[in-house]
């Protein structure tokens, strides 16, 4: 009799039930639902026009939310990429006489050196990661602008340009790296001693610690690869743009990785890295842009709606959890 | 001075806090079993028992933070049900922690005052009086300092006076003090006393817990002991020696042989060379001049009280405690064991007291959670062989007969028993293991899993391992060790085998006496 009213009384509005069954795996249903919703009700929507469209667009958000993964993975977090992605595009424009390639290098190990400072300051300093990576958030932007100049540098280099615009068997280049960038991050992930050493690190540094895990090193290795992978996208984005843009580069990419893991069903405290659910959190982040955008909705009622709705995936997947 | 309490325990005057049957259960086991409390005004009351006898879980039910199942508690003669500790400190129960729970970057007085600051006729705070009322209560307390300081700026020892003096000053009639000395240096805790019997001599009444027995002997009238959640003794303090106190904590016979304790060395179980060695180990305020050694195939318990430096002792010789001096040799080489890894590289193995906090990797599966500390080993290149994890998982779930449906099922499903049994085994698979060191290995594991722990520690000596095992549980330590290392606040109080390997031996050099001559209210001012 009381048990029952009990149920009674919950049923009206229990998300944890409708959960249940979306279980651990909550993120793939979410986002299905949210791309026939888009299919039904929005207009282009499924043409490959929007479809290469979006995955353009998303390419540089999946290149930052590997690295994110990882980061959170450790129980850390990384602020910087946007600003390491200005700094990348920064290199760009600065090292492009000596020819392409040692340009995308240079951009790709500026990322890789902000990412071992960030390392350095967590791992070795014990600094809060949010801390340690606030400082080159802010630091990191002002630095990209001083070295291009305050305006935007455009580049004419076909080659470079190449990598943002060319396409293999239809499929547009950045797509391409950001899916060999998952296929790499998912054998990290999952065959690894790196991918051990991060989950361990994540769900319970003091036993790792005690199991010999080399702690350090690890959390050193996780911003460095966020921070090679940052520099990536802020390479690939500049090649698209054809121009170094540091005041906009990868402006509040860090909130769009971020989002991109949190929705995926990873807990910020760190202990379980998965590269497909963040490739489905960096789509779905992705995909609702696209819709306020092609529906026409004022960007204002965008930003609000969006944090609602990041709000409520996450509350979903908690509760299936927990159920 | 009046005696707030009888001979035989009743106050004289209505008890000013009081617990009475009170029954307290958690998922799996029960906390507190019909236990009544009673303490006096003007009382300083000593709460003893081990680790899980419940102590903590009463000061919980007393200060609201648990509510419990049955029983109630009665404040000066009133039931009362406290739904927060912030209640039972409004109502005048402070709780006085280990660890001091105020806030380090604000003033001294603005702690002494939070949230009842003085105010000003505009509303804002006085400071100039409240800076000169808090001066006016430390020196109460014959506290100098410059209440204007931040308080992070003063040692732990003021600090915890600080809060002392706030819980008085906010008109506390019971000041619950739940290992308070234990952050302490000697100077710091005598002024400790020093205010806990002017507390005493203005009525209030203290309860009081440490893990040194001494401290119950210097500032304490009354003792209740817990064990298993059960009131095992309750009296006047000076009616109960310390060796009887230690034998009714762990619940064991009070020795009768009246023999000497002979420290000798080591005899020889076998004539090979120490496995592991450890000399001088000295951390200050921890441990001091540590040192025992391990030979193959022997098994050398460590004994000792709460806070005796077993665990400490551990963690040095396994590079998770870093060291002011002292030596480990390993196989007879000498290591600097500055991390655990270079210990395990060595051939050390530590299997942790706390499983969940130190131990276990929730999250990861059983898989991952065994081949932890091996990956180094079934790795190439940083590429782990699958076939290699498999071939250690398949092994030692059948050699150590772990229950699990799947080994890829998540290390937290399992029993804790099994639990255990997977750290042990995330040691056994490395090649090289010379000696392991077990921090209570069959705590919290159910009757079963106890039995088949006990019998693999046999066994892997056998198979010529060095173990270390520390427990607390005496039956565990002599049945199963070759020798024992007793400790006592730090140090080494002796080193028992072979027939002088007896309870009462044991609980002898735990009291710190090298005799039998436990007099009543040893120590007492």
């Amino acid at each position: 009799m009381d048990t029952s009213d009990a149920l009674v009384k919950r049923r009206p509005f229990d998300l944890s039930r409708l959960s249940s069954w979306t279980g651990d795996n909550g993120i793939y249903l979410t986002l299905l639902g949210l791309v026939i919703f888009n299919a039904i009700f929005t207009n282009n929507f499924a043409t490959t026009v929007t479809f290469w469209n979006l995955l353009v667009q998303v390419a540089p958000i999946i290149l930052v939310a590997l690295g994110m993964a990882m980061v959170i993975g450790t129980g850390g977090i990384d602020i910087s990429v946007g600003s390491v992605m200005a700094i990348a595009s920064a290199i760009v424009p600065l090292t492009l006489g000596w020819g392409w390639p040692v340009a995308v290098i240079c951009g790709l190990l500026g990322g890789v050196l902000v990412g071992a400072f960030n390392g350095f300051f967590v791992a070795v300093v014990g600094m809060q990661p949010i801390v340690a990576t606030l400082a080159l958030l802010v630091g990191g932007r002002g630095l990209a602008q001083v070295m291009v100049g305050a305006y935007l540098q455009i580049i004419y280099d076909k080659p470079f340009l190449a990598l943002g615009r060319a396409r293999v068997l239809e499929i547009p280049f950045p797509v391409i790296v950001a899916a060999v960038m998952a296929i790499i991050m998912a054998f990290v992930v999952n065959r690894t001693t790196l991918g051990r050493y991060v989950q361990s690190a994540g769900a319970n540094r003091r036993a790792a610690y005690l199991s010999g895990h080399p702690v350090r090193l690890t959390l050193m290795s996780v911003y460095m690869i966020s921070g090679f992978l940052a520099g990536l996208a802020g390479v690939l984005a500049t090649a698209r743009l054809a121009a170094s843009d540091p005041a906009k580069i990868g402006l509040l990419m860090e909130l769009d990785a971020i989002a991109a893991v949190v929705v995926g069903g990873m807990p910020l405290s760190g202990g379980r890295v998965s590269v497909p659910k963040t490739l489905a959190g960096a789509l779905f982040v992705q995909v609702i842009t696209a819709t306020f955008i092609m529906n026409n909705l004022s960007p204002i009622w965008a930003q609000v709606l969006k944090g609602i709705i990041i709000v409520l995936a996450v509350y979903i997947q908690r509760r299936g959890r927990r159920a | 001075m009046e005696q707030p309490a009888s001979q035989d325990g009743a106050c004289t005057s209505t008890p000013i806090l009081e617990a009475r049957g009170i029954y307290k259960q958690f998922p799996g086991v029960v906390a507190l079993n019909n236990v009544s409390f009673q303490l006096c005004p003007g009382q300083v009351h000593a709460l003893a028992g081990q680790n899980g006898s419940g102590k903590s879980t009463l000061i919980k039910v007393l200060t609201g933070v648990y509510q419990p199942d049955r029983g109630t508690v009665i404040f000066k003669g009133q039931p009362v049900s406290f739904g927060s500790p912030r209640e039972a400190q409004a109502a005048g129960i402070s709780t006085i922690y280990q660890e001091v729970n105020l806030i380090p970057l604000m003033s001294v007085a603005e702690n002494i005052f939070l949230g009842r600051e003085p105010k000003t006729k505009m509303g804002t705070v006085d400071s100039q009086r409240m800076n000169r009322e808090a001066k006016e209560l430390l020196a109460d307390f014959d506290i100098e300092v410059d209440v204007r300081a931040p308080l992070r700026s003063l040692g732990l020892g003021v600090q915890q006076m600080v809060a002392i003096a706030r819980a008085v000053s906010i008109q506390a009639e019971v000041v619950i003090m739940d290992e308070p000395t234990s952050s302490l240096e000697a100077s710091e805790v005598e002024t400790l006393f020093r205010v806990i019997r002017q507390l005493r001599d203005k009525g209030i009444g203290v309860v009081f817990v440490t893990h040194r027995l001494e401290e119950f002997y210097e500032i304490c009238d009354q003792i209740t002991v817990l064990r298993d959640g059960n009131v095992v003794h309750s009296g006047p303090l000076n009616q109960l020696p310390k060796l009887s106190l230690i034998a009714t904590m762990l619940g064991r016979e009070l020795p009768e042989g009246q023999g000497e304790i002979t420290q000798f060395a080591a005899h020889e179980t076998t004539a090979a060379e120490p496995v592991l060695v450890a000399e001088g180990l000295t951390r200050t305020g921890v441990i001091e001049d540590v040192s025992f050694s391990v030979r193959p195939g022997e098994v050398v318990g460590f004994a000792g009280l709460l806070g005796s430096g077993r665990t400490e002792t551990a963690k040095a010789v396994f590079g998770a405690m870093a060291l002011d001096s002292g030596t480990v040799k390993i196989s007879g080489k000498e290591v600097n064991v500055r991390s655990p890894s270079v210990a395990i590289r060595n051939g050390l193995a530590f299997v942790p007291e706390d499983r969940r906090a130190e131990g276990i990797i929730p999250g990861l599966s059983v898989r991952d959670n065994i081949v932890s500390a091996a990956l180094p080993y079934i790795s190439k290149g940083g590429l782990v062989s699958r076939r290699a994890a498999d071939e250690i998982v398949k092994r030692f779930v059948a050699a150590l007969d772990i229950k699990v449906a799947d080994p890829d099922q998540p290390i937290e499903q399992l029993s804790g028993g099994n639990q255990q049994k997977v750290l042990l085994a995330r040691w056994l698979c490395l090649n090289n293991l010379k000696a392991l060191i077990l921090d209570e290995p069959t705590r919290g594991i159910d009757v079963g899993a106890k039995a088949e722990v006990q019998k693999l520690i046999g066994e892997l000596a056998g198979q010529g391992l060095g173990i270390v095992m520390i427990s607390s549980e005496l039956e565990e330590v002599i049945e199963g060790s070759d020798q024992v290392v007793v400790l006592k606040d730090g140090q080494v109080a002796g080193v028992v085998s072979g027939d002088e390997l007896t309870e009462g031996n044991l609980m002898r050099l735990m009291a710190g006496q090298s005799g039998a001559e436990g007099e009543p209210g040893d120590g007492h001012e």
